[in-house]
C-alpha cells in the first residue's frame, strides 16, 4: 500500500551519517538565495546603465510629453478599449447563447466563430478590418471611423473569449435555480434573464475584468490603422515620440502609463474573486 | 380521490435511457387531500413528483393538474405551473435575491403584480413560516431549515392550488427538520392539497391522509398511514420500513449497494 507516508518511513529508517533532514533544508535554501544575489549582481554589472539612462530616463523629454500622454493618448487607449469591450461583451454574450441553443445552426455557427477568432493573432483582424473589409465592401464607411473600427476590431477579438466565459459562466449556476424559477411559472427566456444570468455575472466578473486588461493592450494595435494625430493611443504616441527626439524615453512613459490602468485592475480582479469565494459559501 | 381530484395520474411511464423509472403509475390526490410519497432511492418517487409539473417530461401516460391536462403538448406550462408550487430538496432560492425579492421578484414578473401587492404578499407568506424578521437578509445569511421555509413561502406566494415536495428535509441537519414539518402541517390544516415525497416517517403517518409506498417504478401499496405504515401488506414495504425505522439493524445485502449506503 502507499498509504505509507514519506516523513514515517524515513523516522523509521535508522539515521544516517551526514546531514540531518533540516540541515539539508537550511543548506539548500542558502544555496537558492546565492543564486539569486549572484543573478542580480550580474545582470547589474552586465548592464550599461548610463547608456540605457540616456536613452530610457531623459526626465526632460518625458517632461515635454506631459499632458498629451495622459489627456490624448491614455483617453485614446481608454476609448478604444471601453468601445470594444462592450461591443465584445455584447456579441459575446449573445454568442454563449447561441452555443447552449438548442437550435443546432446556432450552436455551430457560434462555435466555428469562437474556434475562428480565438485562433487568429489580433494583429490580423485589424489588418482584416482596416484593409480587407474596405476592399470587398468599397464606399462603405464604418460608423464611427476609427473609433468604430476598434470598437470593432478588439470586439470581434473580445467577444470570442468572452462567450466561452459567458458560457461558462452560465453553466456554472447551479440546475436548481432554472429548475425553480420554471416551476414558479418563469418561461425559459425570462428566467435565463432574471435568474441566471445576473448569478452568472458575478461569477465571471473577475475573469471578465482580467479580459479588458488584455483588450487594453491589445488596443495598442490601432496603430496598423493607420489613426490621425488626435487618434493616437499610448503605444502609436510613445513610438512617435521616441522617433521624433531619437531618444526611447516616450516608450517607458508610454509603458508605465499601461500599467497605471492594469495593475489597480488586477488588484480589483484580486478583490473580486476573494470576494466570489465567499460568496460561494 | 372523489370527483374533485386535483391531480390524477394515468398510466405514467418514464425512461432514462434505458433505465425504465416508472413503469405505469396511477395516482389520484384529491382538494385538500395529504399523500406522502415513500419508497427507497431509485423507486422513482421523485421522477413522479417532477412529472406532475413537468420538469420531467413523461414517456407515456397522463398528468391532469385541476383539470388541465398537463402533458397535453399544446398546453401553457408555464400558465400551469403557476398553479403548482414546488419545494425542492436543494431549497433552491435566489442567492442573489434577499428573501423579500425572492418572494416579489416572481410575483412581479410571472404574476405581474404591482410592487405594493407583491410586497405585501410577500410580508404575509413570511410571517406564516414565521421568518418575518429575515425579510431583508440573504439566503446565504439563513439556517438550512429556514431557507427551506423561505423556499415554502415563495411557493406560496404565487397562491397554488397544489404544492409539491421533494423530499423537503433531506439536506437539512437533524434538529433544523422538525421547523420545516411544522409549516408543511400547518398547511396540510388549513386544507392545502399537498403531494410529499418524503422519508420522515413521523410526518406521514400523523400528517398524511394516505401514504404510497413506490418501489422499482410502481406503486406497491397504498392506503391510510396506519395501513401502510402500520400493518404493511407487502413484503417490499415491511421490508423498507424495517431499515429506515431502524437502519443499526439492516444486514449487509448483495446487490444493493445504494440502500447499504443509504442506512449508513
Amino acid at each position: 500500500m502507499s498509504g505509507v507516508t514519506e516523513p514515517a518511513g524515513a523516522g523509521a529508517r535508522p539515521r544516517r551519517k551526514g546531514l540531518t533532514r533540516r540541515q539539508r533544508r537550511r543548506v539548500s535554501r542558502g544555496v537558492q538565495y546565492v543564486v539569486f544575489v549572484a543573478a542580480v549582481i550580474a545582470f547589474a554589472f552586465a548592464a550599461d546603465w548610463g547608456r540605457l539612462q540616456d536613452q530610457f530616463a531623459q526626465v526632460d523629454i518625458a517632461r515635454q510629453m506631459f499632458p498629451d500622454v495622459i489627456t490624448l493618448a491614455l483617453r485614446n487607449t481608454v476609448l478604444y478599449t471601453l468601445s470594444g469591450f462592450v461591443v465584445g461583451l455584447v456579441l459575446g454574450m449573445v454568442l454563449a447563447l447561441m452555443r447552449l441553443s438548442s437550435v443546432g445552426p446556432y450552436r455551430w455557427v457560434a462555435g466555428i466563430y469562437i474556434e475562428i477568432f480565438r485562433g487568429l493573432p489580433a494583429l490580423l483582424i485589424f489588418v482584416f478590418i482596416g484593409v480587407a473589409v474596405p476592399l470587398a465592401f468599397p464606399g462603405t464607411e464604418i460608423i464611427g471611423g476609427t473609433y468604430g473600427k476598434v470598437a470593432i476590431a478588439l470586439g470581434l477579438v473580445g467577444a470570442a473569449y468572452m462567450a466561452e466565459t459567458f458560457r461558462a459562466g452560465i453553466q456554472a449556476v447551479p440546475k436548481g435555480q432554472m429548475e425553480a424559477a420554471r416551476s414558479l411559472g418563469f418561461s425559459p427566456a425570462r428566467a435565463m434573464i432574471s435568474i441566471v444570468v445576473p448569478q452568472a455575472f458575478r461569477i465571471i466578473l473577475p475573469p471578465l475584468t482580467n479580459e479588458l486588461v488584455l483588450l487594453f493592450k491589445d488596443s495598442s494595435l490601432v496603430l496598423l490603422l493607420g489613426v490621425t494625430l488626435e487618434e493616437r493611443e499610448l503605444s502609436k504616441f510613445g513610438r512617435d515620440l521616441a522617433s521624433q527626439t531619437a531618444n526611447s524615453t516616450p516608450i517607458l512613459v508610454a509603458g508605465l502609463c499601461y500599467l497605471l490602468v492594469t495593475i489597480p485592475l488586477g488588484f480589483v480582479v484580486r478583490r473580486l474573486e476573494s470576494k466570489a469565494g465567499e460568496a460561494v459559501k | 380521490m372523489s370527483s374533485s381530484a386535483q391531480i390524477r395520474i394515468r398510466d405514467l411511464h418514464k425512461s432514462f435511457g434505458d433505465n425504465e423509472v416508472l413503469r405505469g403509475i396511477d395516482l389520484e390526490i384529491g382538494e385538500g387531500e395529504v399523500v406522502c410519497v415513500i419508497g427507497p432511492s431509485g423507486s422513482g418517487k421523485s421522477t413522479l413528483l417532477r412529472c406532475v409539473n413537468l420538469l420531467e417530461e413523461p414517456g407515456r401516460g397522463q398528468v391532469f393538474v385541476g383539470g388541465t391536462e398537463v402533458t397535453d403538448p399544446d398546453v401553457d406550462i408555464d400558465a400551469v405551473r403557476r398553479r403548482i408550487g414546488m419545494v425542492f430538496q436543494q431549497f433552491n432560492l435566489f442567492p442573489h435575491l434577499t428573501v423579500t425579492e425572492n418572494l416579489t421578484l416572481p410575483q412581479r414578473r410571472v404574476l405581474g403584480r404591482d410592487k405594493a401587492a407583491a410586497a405585501r404578499t410577500a410580508a404575509e407568506n413570511l410571517a406564516r413560516v414565521g421568518l418575518s424578521e429575515k425579510a431583508d437578509a440573504y439566503p446565504s445569511a439563513l439556517s438550512g431549515g429556514q431557507q427551506q421555509r423561505v423556499a415554502i413561502a415563495r411557493a406560496l406566494a404565487m397562491g397554488p392550488q397544489v404544492m409539491l415536495f421533494d423530499e423537503p428535509t433531506s439536506a437539512l441537519d437533524p434538529e433544523l427538520v422538525g421547523d420545516v414539518l411544522a409549516v408543511m402541517r400547518m398547511l396540510a390544516d388549513e386544507g392545502m392539497t399537498m403531494m410529499v415525497v418524503t422519508h420522515e416517517m413521523t410526518f406521514a403517518r400523523e400528517v398524511a391522509d394516505r401514504v404510497v409506498f413506490m418501489d422499482g417504478g410502481v406503486v406497491v401499496e397504498q392506503g391510510t398511514p396506519d395501513q401502510v405504515i402500520g400493518a404493511p401488506r407487502h413484503e417490499r414495504t415491511r421490508h423498507f420500513l424495517s431499515r429506515l425505522l431502524d437502519p443499526a439493524m439492516a444486514e449487509v445485502e448483495e446487490g444493493t449497494s445504494d440502500q447499504v449506503g443509504k442506512a449508513g
